[in-house]
This record gives C-alpha cells, structure tokens and sequence, in this order.
C-alpha cells in the first residue's frame, strides 16, 4: 500500500507494553492487533480507504456509520457484512480532503463514545432521582 | 416535517434519516455536535418495575437506539446453565431435551458476582468458586399410600411426580458460601416445569452455570424482550364532528381520540395509538387525518428475565456500545502504512 500523507497515531503508547497479554481472557485490555485491518483499494493520498473489523456486526456498524457520516468532511461512509457466516464487517469511509479516512474513523468512533456518555450520564440521574411509577399502568 | 415517518394506506414514507451535512440545501445543525446533542435529546422514564421499563429516548437516530436493543439482546451477559451432568434420568424425558429445558431456566444471580470462563485454560482449572455456579437436582417419584383408592388424579396418587425449577438446589462452593449468604441461587420462576415423574422413576444430576452473552445462546439474554417503537402521530387536518367524530374515535384504540364539548374529535394521547390504520379504511376521513410516527422518539420496552433489574440491562447496554467504541479507537489497525 502506499504511502499515506500524515500518519495517523496508530495507538496510544501506554497501550503497547500490554501487547504481550493477547489471550482470550484479557481480550478487553490487550491491544488486539488483528481487531482492525485496512482493506485493499485506499488510495495514496488516505483520504479514502476501507476498513474490515473483526467479530463486530451491525450494532455496532449502522451506528458507527451514522455518527462517521454526520463529519462535515466526509463525503461517502457505508458498511456491509460481506458474508452472513463470517463475522467480519467492512466499512468505506472516503473524504473531501480535510481529514484522511483514518482521522474520520477515529472522529466517529470518539464521537459514538461521548454520545454513550451523556445517554448513561442522563439516564443514571433520571433513575436515581426515582420520579417514576414504579407501577404498569 | 422531515422528522415524521408518513404512514399511508398502502405504504410508509419519508423513512431513511438525512440529518448529515451536504445532504440537502438545507442541513443546518447536521454536522455532529454534542453540545447539540445534549440540548435536543430527553429521556423519560414512563414506568419501572421489577421486571418491566418503558422509557422513552428522543432526540437520537434510529442506527443509535436500534444498538442499544440489539446489545441488550444480544450483549449483555448474563449467567444459565451451560453443562448439566446427569448421574441418573429414568424419566420420560430424554437427557438431551431435560438439559436444554434446564439451561433455559432464568437464574437470580447478579452476572457481576462472576468472572468469564477462561476457555483457554487446563479442563481442571477451569471451573471455579469465581466463575460457576453449581446447582443439584435429586427427585424420586412414588406411589402417595394415602391416596383415596377411586382417584386417578397424580396431584393425588404420587408424590414428586412433578420437576419444578425451585427443585433445583444451590450448592455453594468456596467463597459461594459467604457472596451468596444473603442471595443465594435461585431461579427466577420456581414454577416452570422440567419433566414430570412416575412412581419409580428418578432424576439426579448436577448442574454447572456460567457466564454468557445472548449472541451465543439465546439461555444467556438477559431479557424477553427489549423493543423499540415510534411515536405514533395523529394529524386531523379538517375538523371532525357530531356522529363522524365518534365513528373517528372507534377506528382508534380506547383513550387516543376524545372528543371536545363541540363534539369535534381532537387527538388526547396518540402514544397510547398502535397505528392499525384503520382510519385509512373509511372513505369519509379521506384528507381529513394523517397519520405518520416521529423517526427520533424511540419508546422502549425493556422485559427482564428476571435475574437483573430492567433498567440495569439498558445501562450496560449503553456502557457495551461504549467500551466498544472506545476499545476500537485504541486498536491499531493492521497494514497501515
């Protein structure tokens, strides 16, 4: 593959060191290096490219999508299970040329996590407030 | 009016969401935003009981809250049984078919008082105090000998001739003894059926219950349902009144059109609508309604199983989606040059 213009930040560095620990058991610390790949057919300028994640399906990729489409800069973003007994999904991300289409994934991704935030943050003091019924009508 | 989903006799409209920049001429406030996230999203808890919640979510997309049920369904772990070993199984029922109907059986433990199953590991590490809970089921059917002789009623002539659920008995193990002393394992329905008995014929097996995610057995989910639905929208474009107004009310269900001292029929509470269309169906109301659903209020239904509260399994819910996005921003991606 060709060079990209502006390398993105590949991963934290505090993350590396735990690289080691790559079993199934700490599978939610470990950087997992086969978790994200980039597919064939991104162009030189990274400004368009296409991802495969592995072992996620449309729950998380129709919202990722939506919030990677909702960036002002990012001209086309679609996914597709390619097969339905691999559990594999890719998605597109192609920009106007302000941000490359790892920055955008990375943007979507950021912005899907803070959008979370605020839905437990409300719901956690809507429940605690308890001004519900807590009978069905 | 782009926020409603139009619904005709014959088909629905308007359906796909275009809320993102360059979309149309005018897409202001599209380009995402979270202070504008935050003013235009509400939360409103209906009701929450012990199995039960409704709650409404506005102001998200459908890609959004469609995540969210399909992480409760499917995501959320919970803990079922997952081996059951049988010592002795004289019953009708084979053991095959009495191990599935066990591992259907919603258990009340807090999945949190356990650890994942290290799949990895040695088959003699594998199961501890930490990640399995063990059930026990020893039942012997015989013949009641105080039964009156003319009866034919088994409730009468046998006794244990029926397996319950509650006749699954927790036996801690290690530490179990003191995590569970004020909790202990039980299923969350005593009176579900496992097999039934005849005088003679015995069950006695263990049972081995872990950890699990819906995606992998539909045992493990914690919920029976978890669905979302539109709000529906009654628009009555030209006034409806005298007999027309109570014909109007009848198409609807009890309490979603009232009608005012005027006798026009006005729309009291169209969340309460199930949006059959009947209305469409009269020629006389023809122009006079139209009937759509708001695309960004999601009303949810969340039904727990039993073993956690409902409202606990949306907040993981929420917390899953999230874990996940953030645990993908910190993965490297392969062949990035």
């Amino acid at each position: 593959m060709a060079d990209t213009e502006s390398k993105p930040v590949i991963a934290p560095t505090n993350d590396i060191e735990m690289n080691e620990v790559n079993n199934e058991e700490n599978l939610e610390l470990a950087v997992d290096t086969s978790k994200i790949q980039l597919l064939p057919g991104a162009t030189s300028d990274g400004f368009a490219a296409s991802f495969q994640i592995i072992d996620e399906d449309h729950t998380l990729g129709n919202a990722l999508r939506y919030m990677i489409m909702k960036n002002e800069d990012v001209e086309f973003c679609g996914y597709s299970i390619p097969h339905p007994s691999e559990n594999k999904l890719n998605i597109r991300i192609q920009t106007y040329g302000k941000m490359t289409a790892v920055e955008a994934f990375h943007k979507g991704l950021e912005d899907l996590s803070n959008l979370c935030s605020h839905v437990e943050e409300v719901f956690s003091t809507k429940v605690a407030n308890k001004d519900y019924s807590t009978e069905e009508p | 009016m782009s926020n409603i989903v139009g619904i005709e006799h014959d088909r629905v409209t308007n359906t796909t969401s275009t809320d993102f920049p360059g979309f149309s001429a005018d897409s202001a406030n599209t380009e995402w935003s979270l202070d504008y996230f935050k003013e235009n999203f509400k939360l409103d808890i209906k009701y929450i009981t012990e199995r039960t919640a409704n709650f409404d979510l506005i102001g998200l997309d459908t890609s959004i809250a469609n995540a969210f049920r399909r992480i409760m369904i499917a995501e959320v772990p919970s803990v079922a049984a997952e081996y059951v070993y049988i010592f002795n199984n004289t019953s009708v029922i084979q053991d095959e078919v009495l191990a599935h109907r066990i591992g259907l059986v919603p258990l009340k433990v807090d999945p949190d008082q356990l650890t994942w199953i290290n799949k990895e590991a040695d088959e003699k590490d594998k199961f501890t105090d930490d990640n399995t809970i063990v059930l026990s089921l020893d039942i012997v059917c015989s013949k009641n000998p105080n039964a009156s002789p003319n009866s034919t009623n088994p409730d009468n002539l046998y006794r244990n001739h029926k397996v319950y659920a509650k006749n699954l008995k927790f036996e801690p193990q290690g530490r179990q003894v003191e995590l569970f002393a004020n909790n202990p394992v039980v299923p969350c329905d005593p009176n579900i059926l496992l097999a039934k008995l005849r005088p003679g014929q015995e069950i006695s097996l263990r049972v081995h219950c872990i950890l699990g995610i819906g995606a992998d057995h539909a045992k493990f989910s914690p919920v029976s349902t978890a669905s979302y639905r539109l709000l529906p929208v009654i628009d009555i474009l030209k006034p409806i009144v005298g007999k027309d107004a109570l014909e109007f009310q009848q198409c609807f269900p009890n309490g979603v059109i009232d009608i005012n001292e005027k006798g026009e029929a006005y729309v009291k509470d169209s969340r309460k609508d199930t949006v059959s269309r009947e209305v469409l169906r009269h020629e006389k109301f023809n122009g006079k309604v139209k009937l759509g659903r708001r695309r960004d209020h999601f009303i949810f239904n969340v039904e727990s199983t039993g073993a956690m509260p409902p409202e606990e399994i949306f907040f993981k819910s929420v917390r899953i989606l999230k874990n996940k996005a953030d645990y993908l921003r910190n993965c490297p991606i392969a062949n990035l040059n």
